[in-house]
């Protein structure tokens, strides 16, 4: 079969499966899009690349497929720079299209030339620059099973444009061979036996759940594992959705913004069983005060992950899914009726609570509404900020793979194209992006995107008027010294309406639940702008390299 | 402490930066870097010299450098009963009047004189770094113009010897 690079390029990406493009074209890469308009393969123009990374991550963390996006070089290129680090840092598979100018322009600053491998080396699993159409095939094939595999990754391949024109006699290989990379999923026998000894004398066992989990769709082995040995689950914010929210296990979140109960019960614990977490600073606040009565026990796919941050006594390293179903099967069931009722003891007394208002909408109430509404059933998208927390917070999740939020390196203006992502991947389901006003303008050029595909994205918009986790930091660490913060806002309605968006404003807590209904019950896309109460904060909070379990906002019991 | 890792890779562009990079980023030291062509076509030996804290540190290293996909394999040669070398070349500023000394000192070192000039010779040296810094520094009072060292190679000596 003689092929053009493009088509090469399309008949590659359907052999792995893919069924959408997230992307915006330019001059090294009319050939491809000339390839995409003959053999119409389906393409969601976002407004800006930067939308189109997100979108194609959006789509990937809430269908576990690999998310694929095209840019052309130079600023389309460098715009997808910060999509790119966001999935590098949640373990996102992507697989990023860079148009580059011709071979031979190579290195001479040409137009629009930037050297896209080099700069986003840091930031990528793998990326590759294509010297030459024959190996086009290969590196695509590569590029899939480096995205997809061990610890997922974003990956990028950067097409010079005579790589895309040139002719190549097709065939896809069927085999791959990487030497250097070989991940490993099955845990090794004598520490997965460690670990079951552990916690068949651990009196106060805690699992410790994160983005891992979801990743390697181990939801069902960590359930069984929790109830069968009765261990107690808090989550990390990627690792929401690993264990059902409602159930009495379950602890919340732990860590800066945790539930009291989860950090406390991190503090007391014996044994931390920690599954596909990395012990990020946000969670483990101080570390030499982090779980200082407990073993660790530490599940990761990434070896490099084990004792990076905390010393390990039990390291397994491999897939969660297979390590859970090996420790379940040399389990025996466990009671631990004491720790339970040490721990349910600090839920009822420390509930996350909030003080309503007569005259302000509470922004915790807008997520309440939101989980009422859906019955937990929908994809949660956030910003970042303190809109991101409160639906952490007090959204309940009963479904993997529904919170799509930006955890490591927390990107504003994430949630709404990932929101476009997740909705192209689930077509069916309610996907809501629960927004901050400050972050909501920062891809707000995807409101033309929704209008014209006709996707049915919800955009919530916790307006409070302040780039408000920001003012917080402010009232509590610089004594209210408010730089910067205050917003001047438009009204995000009419910019929604401009597009062609059904929008609404709502400021009467009395009209919330009207106003919401109406806005998830709308078929197409719809905004609503909730002018919320300007200066609520997110509480409790670890204040920052503080202990875990001294959190402002708890109230003496 | 010093160590030496020996490390084999894929013979891809870019490999060499790749390594480096990931050295710079994650704020870690590295005192040389000596790259080159294996028996097997497809893979090269980069053999690092680098500074780390502690055991953890080490440890936390070669597994970031693991996590890119050409590394194969990494050595650490420190502990093993390895042959180090080194190479340097040194410019020598040399009248008529100091040059037979100067020929002693490569004599007993047995180095070479590869470049010879009006004013000056070049002094070529192969050998473990204590003998590199030894020539250098016996020299260096003579007038030395210019040095360029390859950096650190080094191979585990067989376990049979003859
Ligand atoms: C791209 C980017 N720039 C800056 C920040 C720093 N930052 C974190 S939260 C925040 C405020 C977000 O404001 P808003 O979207 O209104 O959310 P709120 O906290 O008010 O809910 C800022 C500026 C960031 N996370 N991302
Ligand atoms: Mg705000």
């Amino acid at each position: 079969m003689n092929l053009t690079g493009a088509q090469a390029l399309l008949e590659s990406l359907r052999r792995e499966g893919v069924e959408v493009i997230f992307g915006y074209p330019g001059g090294q890469v009319i050939p491809i899009y000339d390839a995409i308009y003959r053999e119409g393969f389906k393409h969601i123009l976002t407004r800006h690349e930067q939308g189109a990374v997100h979108a194609a991550d959006g789509y990937a963390r809430s269908t576990g497929r690999p998310g694929v996006c095209l840019a052309t070089s130079g600023p389309g290129a460098t715009n997808l720079v910060t999509g790119l680090a966001t999935a590098y840092m949640d373990s996102v598979p992507i697989v990023a299209l860079t148009g580059q100018v011709p071979t031979s322009m190579l290195g001479r600053d040409s137009f629009q030339e930037a050297d896209i491998t080099g700069i986003t080396m840091p930031i990528t699993k793998h990326n590759y620059l294509v010297k030459n159409v024959s190996e086009l095939p290969r590196i695509i094939k590569e590029a899939f099973y480096i995205a997809t595999t061990g610890r997922p990754g974003p990956v990028l391949i950067d097409l010079p444009k005579d790589v895309s024109v040139s002719a190549c006699v097709y065939s896809y290989p069927e085999t791959l061979s990487l030497p250097g990379y070989k991940p490993v999923y099955e845990g090794n026998v004598k520490q997965i036996k460690a670990a079951v000894a552990a916690l068949e004398t651990a009196k106060k066992p805690l699992i410790y759940a994160g983005g891992g989990v979801t990743i390697s769709g181990a939801e069902e082995e960590l359930l069984r594992l929790a109830e069968k040995a009765e261990i107690p689950v808090t989550a990390t914010l990627m690792g929401l959705t690993a264990f059902p929210g409602t159930h009495p296990l379950f602890l919340g979140m732990l860590g800066m913004h945790g539930a009291v109960a989860a950090n406390y019960a991190v503090t007391s614990c014996d044994l931390l069983i920690a599954v596909g977490a990395r012990f990020d600073d946000r969670v483990t606040g101080q570390v030499s005060t982090f779980a200082p009565n407990a073993r660790i026990v530490h599940l990761d796919i990434d070896p490099a992950e084990i004792g990076k941050n905390v010393r390990v006594d039990i390291p397994i390293v491999g897939d969660a899914k297979h390590i859970l179903a090996a420790l379940l099967s040399l389990l025996s069931a466990e009671k631990h009726e004491q720790w339970l009722k040490e721990v349910n003891k600090w839920k009822s007394n420390h509930p996350l609570v909030y003080q309503p208002h007569t005259d302000y909408i509470m922004p915790q109430a807008v997520v309440e509404t939101i989980l009422e509404l859906t019955d937990g059933e929908a994809i949660i998208c956030t910003e970042v900020g303190q809109n991101q927390m409160w639906a952490a917070q007090f959204y309940r999740f009963t479904r993997p793979r529904s919170f799509i939020t930006s955890g490591g390196l927390g990107t504003m203006g994430f949630g709404f194209p990932a929101a476009i992502g997740a909705q192209v991947g689930n077509p069916e389901r309610v996907v809501i992006d629960i927004a901050g006003d400050g972050s909501i303008q920062m891809n707000i050029q995807e409101l033309a995107t929704i209008a014209s595909y006709q996707l049915p994205v919800k955009i919530i918009i916790l307006n409070n008027g302040y780039l408000g986790m920001v003012r917080q930091w402010q009232e509590f660490f610089f004594e209210k010294r408010y730089s910067e913060v205050a917003l001047n806002n438009p009204d995000f309605a009419k910019v929604a309406e401009a597009y062609g968006i059904k929008a609404y404003t709502v400021k009467k807590p009395e009209e919330l639940k009207r106003m919401l209904t109406a806005v998830l019950n709308h078929p197409g896309p719809a905004l609503l702008n909730c002018l919320v109460h300007p200066e609520e904060n997110v509480l409790p909070m670890v204040p920052p390299n503080g202990s875990i379990h001294q959190m402002l906002g708890v109230g003496e019991v | 402490m010093k160590h030496i890792l020996a490390l084999l890779v894929v013979d891809q562009p870019g490999v060499m930066v790749r390594v480096a990079a990931l050295y710079s980023r994650r704020g870690y030291n590295i005192d040389s870097i000596a790259v080159g062509k294996t028996e097997d076509p497809h893979v090269s030996r980069i053999t690092l010299v680098v500074e780390a804290e502690n055991e953890a540190e080490l440890e936390q290293i070669t597994k970031q450098l693991y996590k890119l996909v050409d590394v194969i394999k990494i050595n650490d040669l420190t502990k093993d009963d390895a042959v180090e070398r080194e190479l340097a070349l040194m410019k020598v500023s040399a009248g008529s009047a100091n040059r037979a000394q100067l020929l002693q000192i490569a004599d007993i070192f047995r180095a070479k004189i590869v470049d010879v000039s009006q004013d000056a010779v070049i002094i070529e040296v192969t050998g473990s770094e204590d003998k590199v810094e030894a020539i250098i520094a016996l020299i260096k009072p003579f007038g030395l113009k210019e040095i360029v060292r390859t950096g650190k190679i080094a191979m585990v000596r067989s376990a049979v010897r003859s």
